[in-house]
């Protein structure tokens, strides 16, 4: 008869197994009768692994409406095996899910998949990160407009930007609870917003070069050389809409610099 | 220290989908209970939803992912985590379970079981040590839902636990769904380990449902599924528990196929009968 098996060789067994499809069982599990417990260790087996790919789901809804929900948890488990997650606060597992799925063989017929979870990662992050008032766009109304251009601002922290070759804020759309899937007639590439400034998390479709305009500000950009990488971005950049809309949408926290020239 | 100071009523673990209706009016509710780790984010909904649950009613974070039982150092991070939570809503109590669910630095996300041998005594005693050492306040540790065996075990659970008890001064958070469960896979009778728990050292209980399969040999199965009302049996195996002790917080969790508002409230109600009728009693 075999020793007792230390502790530490007891949980590194179970944990591999568990992990595991199938396979065989850690040895010196029993049952009350004897018999070797395989029903009652894949218990653990599904919760553990079904319930990691549940938790992504829950994460991406509309990425599981647009796929279905069994070629989701297919998607998910094979994840979930190659990347468990490494901290017991699951708020942030699957952040690069979406890198995954954009390489994953089966998911190859449906290119936009990678960032409709892009926009579903964003919204989550936004969901949960620091509390911050916008800034309130009053306090720009008595800046010299000879100084406007020398502006830096601060990101909100739940500022996030999705950039895609697909319309991608559509198709979430379409996919998010509420939506309806349909038919989209021109296939344009869109680039969201994402922010949160007050509790709700929205979503928005930014205008042409929208996205490199909020991307250099956030770099530390000035306005000028902002509405500079804008007009670089797009032929059709629109400083004045590109700037109110960011206002009027939260994405600053404050004005960083050259509040008083 | 006082394992817990959560008041002798009826609570529920709260769902967000039930804030608006929860905030609507007043609940005949003594205490909510939330997963310690869906409030680990910075800040948003949740903090905001969780802060005003805690103007109006008594608090009890429950942890889920602690890993009490590994065969590992406790995650420092995570405690800390657990520090700066309790901290910031001052809960009337923090309970864990007797499982663990992380391996090196993989998190498994389920309640696993651990052989209960002198060695894992030793190295569950030290992490409630240094648990409640941590956070500064004693802690409730929940008897686990089973479903298969050690061969290596050599101590009942109920022993287990009240080693635990005596050695670290924790308090106990008894799970008669878990203890139904358990004896049930186990072929054993839930009132003998029911007999043999340390019952006076019980600062909360839980309720909640289960649901049944067999194993290979036609065995039944009890799955701890949260997803159900209070079965009958588990409901049994309350009064009895109450009729010994008296009125302890006691709560309803409904985690999966979570209900409407109305539907989760009647269980607490009905739980806070069996308290009312219990506090009756102690008082003729």
């Amino acid at each position: 008869m075999q020793p007792f098996l230390a502790v530490p060789d007891r949980q590194s067994g179970f944990a591999a197994a568990v992990m595991q499809v199938a396979g065989p069982l850690p040895d010196g599990l029993t049952a009350w009768h004897g018999q070797p417990p395989e029903a009652r260790f894949s218990v653990y087996r599904n919760n553990v692994q079904a319930g990691l790919a549940r938790a992504l789901a829950s994460r991406f809804p509309a990425g599981e409406r647009i796929v279905g929900p069994d070629f989701f948890a297919a998607m998910a488990r094979t994840y979930v095996e190659l990347h468990p997650p490494r901290s017991p606060v699951l708020l942030g597992y699957g952040d690069d899910f979406p890198d995954f799925v954009a390489a994953f063989e089966p998911a190859a017929s449906v290119p936009y998949l990678a960032d409709v979870l892009r926009i579903e990662v964003a919204r989550s992050r936004a969901y949960h990160a620091a509390d911050l008032p916008p800034l309130d766009p009053a306090e720009l109304a008595d800046i010299p407009p000879e100084a406007v251009g020398a502006l830096r601002f601060r990101l909100h922290p739940t500022v996030h930007l999705v950039r895609s070759p697909h319309p991608v804020v559509t198709i979430w759309t379409m996919n998010a609870e509420g939506g309806e899937p349909g038919p989209i007639d021109d296939w344009l590439g869109e680039d969201a917003l994402v922010v949160r400034p007050h509790l709700a998390v929205a979503v928005h479709r930014l205008p042409s070069g929208g996205a490199a305009f909020i991307a250099a500000l956030g770099d530390g950009a000035t306005l000028a050389e902002a509405a500079e990488a804008g007009a670089v971005a797009s032929d059709h950049f629109d400083l004045a809409a590109n700037l109110t809309g960011a206002l009027s949408s939260g994405v600053f926290s404050r004005i960083a610099e050259g509040r008083f020239p | 220290m006082k394992p817990s100071n959560l008041p002798a009523g009826a609570g529920v673990g709260f769902k967000p989908q039930h804030f608006g209706a929860i905030t609507a009016e007043p609940q005949p509710l003594a205490f909510f209970e939330v997963h310690a780790e869906n409030y680990m984010g910075a800040g948003g909904l949740p903090h905001a939803q969780l802060a005003r649950l805690r103007q109006d009613y008594a608090l009890s974070i429950h942890g889920v992912g602690l890993s009490i039982g590994a065969d590992q150092v406790l995650d420092g991070a995570h405690l800390a985590r657990l520090k700066a939570l309790c901290d910031r809503y001052q809960p009337e109590s923090f309970s864990e379970h007797l499982a663990w669910s992380s391996h090196g630095d993989v998190f498994l996300n389920d309640l696993l079981p651990l052989p209960y041998t002198e060695a894992t005594l030793a190295r569950v005693i030290e992490h409630v040590d240094r648990v409640q050492t941590t956070l500064g306040r004693a802690m409730l540790l929940e008897n686990p839902a089973t479903y298969l065996l050690f061969a290596e075990s050599t101590i009942p659970e109920t022993e287990f636990l009240a080693d635990v008890v005596r050695r670290t001064g924790c308090g106990l958070l008894l799970d008669v769904n878990n203890v139904f469960v358990a004896a049930t896979n186990h072929h054993r009778s839930a009132e003998d380990y029911l007999a043999a728990f340390p019952l006076d050292r019980v600062g909360e209980i839980h309720l909640a449902g289960h649901e049944a399969d067999t194993d290979e040999i036609g065995a039944p199965l009890l799955i701890d599924a949260h997803s159900t009302p209070v079965p009958d049996p588990v409901w049994a195996l309350y009064a009895s528990v109450i009729a010994r002790i008296g009125p302890v917080a006691s709560l309803v969790e409904w985690d999966n196929d979570v209900p409407d508002w109305p539907v989760l409230r009647r269980e607490a109600e009905a739980a806070g009968r069996v308290l009312a009728a219990s506090a009756k009693r102690v008082a003729a």
